[in-house]
């Protein structure tokens, strides 16, 4: 599937190719560790075993103070 | 996932289930209203002073003081005071965040800075004082901080100083003085920070030390706080940081690190805090500002004389 992933951290956003299913896989592909975010499709927070689809906009939310 | 509670979907995950918007936003509240109700943070006649920077935490906390106040009709008095540091495209930024909340929630806020208190923003003050003493500017930032805090907060009456400090806050800072065998500062830590009640220390206390960063997060999001996520240009450089990161990918791969992190340290609290009682002087009073300090000057006037030899 394509997905659109914004990440607020360093304000970025990207356009990958996933063949995973759920947001846990897609952090782990992303390298990225689910204690450091929470993760959002249309402002709506999923949780981890939340079924992703194809051309989903994601959001990664930084869960670290800025300071 | 749907919420264990009722039929709503689920925002967030517990080790026995999840929840949703709603029973997420009680479960936070309750969390906070019973650390505030076991540690008898707040009493009723203080006069309180959130220390706030416009970020989740502060923001979170700010409204759940007033909050507490307002359901138990104590007749203690809440204000907001924020300190503006000096670090190019950050703070004027949460800044502003904070001055709408304050506006909308009806708090009153004070503001405080480094470039009039000292005559130095940190920008200006780090590389002075990094190239005579190899200070990080986590370092200068934390000492004039609290100085600034204690000094304000003491001048406009507060008998409590609230900070926003929440459960990963505490667990990176327990992990980084047992690294650095810190035993004495760490004696400090804890929902209630000090060792002793001191004349010209207000004491400070944390209403979020049970809650997650992540927990934290989700409440600002949920109750729609205006947080925008501005990274500290400095925060990479700190020690923390790294020890945050180690935190949670323990915390990823063995669920509930953290809170035994706090679990443990609150059951050695009592006898850090005795022994630091046994060893410190107490308090005295710095000899060139007058403020609080544990030495003969204050860590805020050592900055000042290296600032001044550069």
């Amino acid at each position: 599937m394509e997905l659109t992933i914004f990440n607020e951290k360093d304000n970025s956003t990207i356009h990958i190719q996933f063949n995973g299913q759920i947001v846990a896989e897609l952090l782990q592909f992303l390298r990225i560790n689910p204690e450091a975010v929470l993760v959002a499709r249309n402002s709506e927070i999923l949780l981890e075993d939340e079924q992703l689809h194809d051309k989903d906009n994601i959001e990664l939310l930084s869960v670290v103070s800025g300071g | 996932m749907q919420c264990h509670k009722c039929d709503q979907k689920g925002v967030f995950a517990l080790q026995h289930g999840a929840l949703c918007k709603s029973h997420f936003v009680h479960y936070f509240e309750e969390k906070v209203f019973k650390t505030m109700n076991k540690f008898q943070l707040i009493k009723r006649n203080d006069r309180i002073c959130v220390a706030a920077s416009g970020g989740k935490d502060s923001l979170t906390v700010l409204y759940l003081a007033k909050k507490y106040l307002e359901k138990n009709n104590l007749p203690a008095e809440v204000f907001a005071l924020v300190i503006d540091e000096g670090i190019a495209n950050y703070r004027s930024k949460t800044i502003a965040d904070l001055e709408l909340f304050c506006q909308e929630q009806r708090i009153t806020l004070h503001k405080v800075s480094n470039k009039e208190e000292f005559g130095y923003t940190l920008d200006e003050a780090y590389p002075k004082v990094n190239k005579g003493t190899n200070k990080k500017p986590c370092n200068i930032c934390g000492v004039w901080r609290r100085y600034l805090i204690n000094k304000y907060a003491r001048k406009l009456g507060a008998t409590k100083v609230i900070t926003g400090h929440n459960l990963d806050d505490e667990a990176q800072a327990i992990i980084m003085n047992m690294f650095k065998a810190n035993t004495k500062i760490a004696a400090h830590l804890g929902p209630i920070s000090g060792i002793q009640e001191e004349g010209s220390f207000v004491q400070r206390v944390k209403p979020l030390y049970f809650c997650t960063e992540k927990e934290t997060r989700l409440y600002s999001i949920l109750k729609q706080f205006q947080v925008q996520f501005i990274e500290c240009p400095y925060a990479s450089e700190g020690y923390r940081s790294q020890i945050r990161e180690m935190l949670n990918e323990f915390e990823a791969k063995y669920k509930g690190t953290k809170q035994g992190i706090i679990q443990s340290f609150l059951s050695m609290l009592p006898l850090l805090k005795e022994q630091a009682r046994k060893e410190e002087e107490g308090v005295s009073v710095c000899t060139t500002c007058g403020e609080a300090a544990q030495q003969e000057k204050c860590n805020a006037c050592l900055i000042q004389e290296v600032l001044r030899a550069a």
